[in-house]
């Protein structure tokens, strides 16, 4: 007995609504930073379960590339959050509604 | 027999580290949470077959940026979160139920299409067919994806030195 494509992509669909449900319910930039890694990674899922099923290798490339734009969106998201706090002193979404000040 | 137990366990853990991530109000545990969720999902690529983004996953995700995440959130001292006030208390009736419709959206789609199981023998994720892939055909995709990370790094540092006017409104 194995397991079909269709549960790996399932899986895949719950890691994308509870990334949804992170960045919608909470405040701290930085757990919602996380919440975006969850969405990626579950595209990350995917992309490999449709590379496996397809016997495609593209998938996996499409994989290294998400991989590098999550890498640089973290650098540079965790630098502006850096800056906020030097000037705010706070990292909740709700005290950062200005988007000049 | 082993793959469907595997796959089931680490499933699991990749759904119980995700909810510990947007449940807890620690950030350092959320982070942590995230880590378990990260793992679980190597182990998943390699019942995919994908034993090179495996392993590139745990060295990039679980090696560089949650050392980036608990580096900032340890900097920063960042307090606990606490309840909302207002009406962003209520945020979470909307949420639920949206990321519900979304859920059914998304899993109604596979649910029927897709049945067959993940191909055991294939040389898809070997290094050398994905090296082959990346060198030849998309050459030019991975060449750009190099500058978008020295413009991602130069960014991130001009960010961080840039000397901030600390008025506050």
């Amino acid at each position: 007995m194995q397991v079909p494509i269709a549960h790996f992509l399932i899986l895949a669909a719950i890691l994308f609504s509870l990334g949804v449900l992170g960045v919608v319910i909470r405040r701290n930039a930085i757990v919602i930073f996380m919440s975006i890694e969850l969405m990626l990674n579950s595209v990350n899922l995917t992309f490999l379960a449709f590379s496996n099923y397809l016997q495609n290798v593209e998938g996996q490339v499409l994989v290294f590339l998400v991989m590098v734009v999550a890498a640089a969106e973290v650098a540079v998201g965790l630098a502006i959050i850096v800056a906020i706090f030097r000037i705010r002193e706070t990292v909740h979404v709700d005290d950062i509604k200005l988007l000049k000040w | 027999m082993v793959a469907t137990i595997l796959f089931y366990v680490f499933a699991g853990l990749a759904i119980l580290g995700a909810v510990m991530v947007i449940a807890n109000r620690n950030p350092i545990y959320s982070a942590l949470s995230l880590i378990l969720t990260l793992f679980a999902l190597a182990g998943i690529y390699v019942l995919l077959m994908a034993h090179f983004i495996a392993i590139v996953h745990i060295a990039v995700y679980a090696g560089a940026i949650m050392v980036l995440f608990l580096f900032v959130i340890m900097l920063l001292n960042i307090r606990i979160e606490e309840k909302a006030p207002g009406a962003f208390r209520y945020m979470i009736l909307i949420a639920a139920p949206m990321v519900v419709i979304l859920f059914y959206e998304l899993a109604t789609v596979v649910f029927k299409a897709f049945s067959r199981a993940p191909v055991k023998q294939t040389n898809v994720g070997s290094v050398e067919s994905i090296g082959n892939a990346l060198f030849s055909q998309y050459v030019l995709p991975f060449e750009v994806t190099s500058v978008l990370l020295i413009v991602a790094m130069a960014g991130a540092v001009y960010l961080a030195k840039r000397r901030l006017n600390t008025v506050k409104e």
